[in-house]
């Protein structure tokens, strides 16, 4: 990979959120929600994060942003570190990472008009001059994501949930970011509408020279579609990380293999061949993972050894990682 | 500015939106649309009135006495009679009006002001901020609202300037136990995470984004706190620390009737009427702007 | 196979004060025994309303204001909504599951209080043959060590183990029918997995029939027989499963089927979003309400009421006038 093109280096990152007790605030254990994580971001890529609630995949988003002050390891943004930034420093940085949420109804604010949270980064960072030049700015990102500039007054409650989200994603552009975290972008949204935005998110990114999206969601069928690479997560760790059109094909982690399994393609003909792979029981407590691979306790393949230690990612072939020892 | 985003995306066709539901006419619909909430904004609006216009509506000089006319039944002359000196009843509630409703708007504006302002540094903040503001709150709510003005008015002495300050004192914890709560939720919408990962400061959240969603129970609480305050007011008037006669306060009338309750009776019943029929009033009133700006209502009604 | 429910021209309308909501507009289907359906639509398409209505669950402002809903012979929309027959068959021989495991059960009694007041109100059995009948069902359902379990609360149960309940609860009396609607929604993907297997191998096993409400068109290609897809209040199409997703005939259904991402597709695939949104089910045209996003409307389509379902061949139906098999590609 050409170092250059590098906008995002996440060096075993770890977050730990502290347990604490009684009056005195006595930490007692930690909720290790990120546990050694590292991948690479480059310039134009998208990237899937995937994985179940509680593998820790939203809070590498919000670790990117500085959300969180990570526990260990390193976030390079263009060569910056993250976690060692100052606040001041890091208010700045965010002028160029976006974030895309999930509730198109919780993320805008209820009392301010579709124009007003639009502009809202320009103001923030004082990027319009003049008042001429912010409305111009406004209307255009309205235009970008496909609302009309003539409800720039309007408040969020009388958009419908997939125009709300394209003033989520207008919000984000405002700034020209040169990485948006979306983070489950279209998990709340109808089917006929997700793939309006999901089709929204691509033409973006052909035409903005430079975007990154670091993608975060659940269904990997989605994830598999926009990602260019994708890593499976699995209790706070990377499982297995590799070109989109690889995960379907030749999947290596038993995780991801079961993850594809579970879920169901839209054609029978296709379902009546595909293999089932039922996992047994529930996805163990961050607060108490398990020795060694941390799927191990679930897996069809485990041996002995894989409660020894936590498997590294190890390079299979051009650019396929997985942490199995028996991949 | 940097343009990297060209201009000509391909447009989704998403014209198409519903109706405009204009904010202002359904909370108007759903304020007015219930007879006793409507009746209460009335008498407050005649209450207002008769407080300002007070000097040429009273009929006679609410403290001046006439001991000619001592202890008099309604009557033509004197509507709903004269007390123990001679002053006219009528005169003294109109002007009492005035006393309730000052006291009560200042008291509100003070307490209202100063919780908000700790209610919203407590929640917002957190922590040690947090635990050292609602700590000393709720010390101050230990004690029922009455006895705390009481004690702080019986150690300041009586007066206008005394009650006031005792009365918001009283009310103070209430209004920074409610901010903060509301504070607290609405912390947890993405919006306001959203707002940091643009990379806001702390105190454009708080004013532009955290406070004007939390307002609207603060509205409700404080119409209805108007009513109690005038109360609450009235008690320590009735019990001698509040309002010096000879100001006309309804509380003080109340008491100074005591005596003559009964052979008068119309004496101290009447200006407890007009408390009564106020205090009401502002719970109705607050009871329908709960309705109206309840935002899990909004786009139900 | 015999038929075991049929619902004939169901309507359920909600009274706003914007307007009357036709959540539910002539809907007809059946289901034959030990049989899985698939009910398939966005939010708001009524798929929920329809078997609500089948439970008699639509409160006020709701009303079912048509139709009938024959279940083993009856008539159900004879009964009132709280007689004694519409409660014996409610929970009993027809049994429900929602989407929301954390609120559907109730915090304050144990699960074996809650799995238990059914056997006994319905079966009429004694307490400790409830509470034998409970650990069994539970165990059935995958709860490990259901004995140590049963006296749990349901804060205790995570939200998978919850739907497991769930399950248990609707097939204690038996059921001939089970709807379970959006059963796996608010879950993670394997567990998903996990219970969609457990409760088709339960139906099988008590040889009660399943209906599948749901947005994703995946579950229903893996699982349904036949499919319902509703749109705006009312069914657009119905088939077999193999039928509809290999040649579906209702622009809708097609649409559906081009604007969802699939696991195994091919790289480079473009998602064919449907534009617009859907209609406001206040004032509803009379014309065809996915007019305004088809992309395969005839003149007629302007012209002529809701059409009518219309077969294309035994046993699959659509509601359109355009001949959507002539071309093979989208038009224009």
């Amino acid at each position: 990979m050409n170092q250059d093109n590098l906008i995002l280096d996440v060096k075993d990152l770890k977050m730990y959120f502290p347990v604490v007790r009684g009056l005195l605030r006595r930490k007692v254990a930690d909720v290790k929600a990120v546990d050694g994580v590292t991948f690479k971001l480059m310039r134009d890529e998208t990237l899937g994060l995937v994985g179940e609630s509680g593998c820790g995949k939203t809070t590498i988003g919000r670790c990117i942003i500085g959300l969180y002050r990570a526990t260990g390891g390193q976030i390079l943004f263009e060569d910056e570190d993250i976690t060692s930034m100052s606040e001041k420093k890091l208010r700045e940085v965010r002028r160029n990472i976006a974030l895309i949420f999930q509730d198109p109804y919780s993320s805008l604010d209820p009392r301010q008009s579709a124009g007003g949270i639009v502009g809202e980064p320009l103001k923030i960072h004082n990027m319009a001059l003049n008042k001429g030049e912010y409305k111009d700015r406004v209307e255009q990102l309205l235009r970008i994501v496909g609302l009309d500039p003539s409800m720039v007054d309007r408040f969020p409650h009388e958009f419908s949930g997939g125009q709300r989200q394209r003033i989520g994603v207008a919000r984000a552009l405002a700034c020209d970011p040169s990485l948006i975290i979306c983070d489950e972008p279209i998990s709340a949204l109808d089917v006929s509408i997700q793939a309006q935005i999901i089709n929204l998110l691509e033409e973006l990114q052909d035409s903005v020279k430079g975007l990154s999206y670091l993608f975060i969601a659940h269904d990997l069928s989605v994830v598999r579609h926009i990602s260019d690479r994708v890593a499976v997560m699995y209790l706070g760790h990377i499982m297995e990380i590799c070109k989109s059109r690889v995960l379907y094909e030749n999947p290596l982690h038993p995780y991801t293999r079961a993850l594809l399994s579970a879920i169901p393609i839209a054609d029978p003909f296709v379902e009546e061949t595909r293999e089932r792979i039922i996992l047994k029981g529930e996805v163990p407590s961050p607060l108490n993972p398990p020795p060694g691979c941390p799927f191990h306790p679930r897996c069809f393949m485990a041996i002995p050894e894989c409660s020894q230690a936590v498997p590294p990612l190890r390079t299979i072939s051009d650019g396929h990682e997985v942490a199995c020892i028996r991949a | 500015m940097p343009d990297k985003i060209a201009t000509g995306i391909v447009e989704n066709g998403m014209a198409e939106t519903a109706p405009r539901v204009s904010e202002w006419r359904r909370f108007r619909r759903v304020f007015l649309s219930r007879g006793l909430v409507f009746f209460g904004m009335v008498v407050i609006l005649v209450f207002i009135f008769v407080a300002i216009t007070a000097q040429w509506i009273a009929p006679y000089d609410p403290y001046k006495p006439d001991y000619t006319a001592i202890l008099q039944n309604p009557s033509s002359s004197h509507w709903l009679g004269t007390d123990a000196i001679g002053r006219d009843t009528l005169s003294r509630i109109i002007y009492g009006t005035r006393t309730s409703l000052v006291i009560g708007l200042i008291v509100v504006f003070f307490a209202c002001t100063i919780g908000i302002t700790l209610g919203t540094i407590a929640g917002f903040f957190g922590g040690w901020i947090y635990i050292i503001i609602m700590r000393f709150i709720d010390a101050l709510m230990s004690f029922p609202m009455i006895l705390l003005a009481l004690v702080i008015a019986a150690l300041l002495g009586g007066g206008m300037k005394n009650v006031i300050i005792s009365l918001s004192i009283a009310l103070m914890p209430g209004y920074a136990r409610l901010m903060c709560g509301q504070v607290l939720s609405v912390k947890q919408n993405d919006y306001i995470l959203a707002e940091r990962s643009m990379g806001a400061s702390n105190l454009r959240m708080m004013l532009r984004h955290v406070v004007p969603n939390c307002i609207s129970p603060i509205i409700v609480q404080i119409t209805m706190m108007l009513g109690a305050t005038i109360l609450a007011e009235a008690g320590l008037s009735f019990l001698g620390i509040g309002i010096t006669p000879p100001t006309a306060a309804w509380g003080s009338m109340v008491s100074d009737a005591r005596e003559y309750l009964m052979v008068m009776p119309i004496l101290s019943f009447a200006p407890g009427m007009a408390l009564m029929l106020v205090v009401f009033a502002f719970n109705m009133v607050g009871d329908g702007l709960r309705d109206a700006l309840d935002p899990r209502l909004r786009g139900i009604l | 196979m015999a038929e075991i429910l049929k619902v004939n021209n169901l309507i359920t309308q909600f009274k706003t004060e914007s307007g009357i909501v036709k959540a539910v507009n002539d809907v007809s289907y059946y289901i034959n025994e030990q049989e899985i359906i698939g009910l398939v639509g966005e939010s708001g398409c009524g798929k929920s309303v329809s078997q609500l209505s089948v439970m008699q669950l639509i409160n006020a402002p709701g009303k079912i204001t048509g139709g009938e809903i024959i279940f083993e012979g009856q008539n159900l929309l004879k009964y009132k909504q709280h007689s004694p027959e519409m409660r014996s068959i409610r929970g009993a021989r027809i049994a429900m599951i929602f989407q929301e495991p954390m609120t559907s059960l109730n915090p304050v009694l144990t699960i074996g209080q809650q799995l238990t007041e059914m056997l006994v109100l319905h079966l009429k059995m004694s307490n400790e043959d409830a509470r034998k009948r409970a650990i069994q069902l539970m165990g059935m359902v995958g709860i490990p060590a259901a004995e140590g379990r049963i006296d749990d609360y349901p804060h205790n149960f995570s939200g998978g183990m919850r739907q497991r309940v769930m399950i248990a609860m609707g097939l204690s009396c038996d059921p001939r029918i089970l709807i379970a609607d959006e059963p796996t929604t608010a879950l993670d993907v394997t567990t998903q997995a996990q219970l969609l297997e457990m409760m088709k191998d339960m139906v099988q096993r008590f040889r009660a029939s399943l209906v599948i409400v749901t947005h994703n068109l995946g579950v229903v290609a893996r699982y349904a027989e036949r499919i319902y897809i509703m749109y705006a209040g009312r069914i657009v199409e119905s088939g077999t499963t193999k039928d509809i997703f290999s040649k579906p005939r209702h622009p809708y259904t097609m649409g559906l089927l081009k604007c969802i991402p699939r696991l195994d597709e091919e790289e480079g695939r473009k998602l064919v979003p449907i534009e617009g949104l859907p209609p406001n089910l206040i004032n509803m045209p009379t014309t065809c309400a996915f007019l305004p996003r088809c992309s395969w409307k005839i003149e007629r389509c302007y012209k002529d009421p809701w059409p009518e379902l219309t077969p294309v061949n035994d046993n699959h139906f659509i509601r359109c006038y355009a001949d959507t098999k002539e071309k093979k590609s989208e038009p224009g």
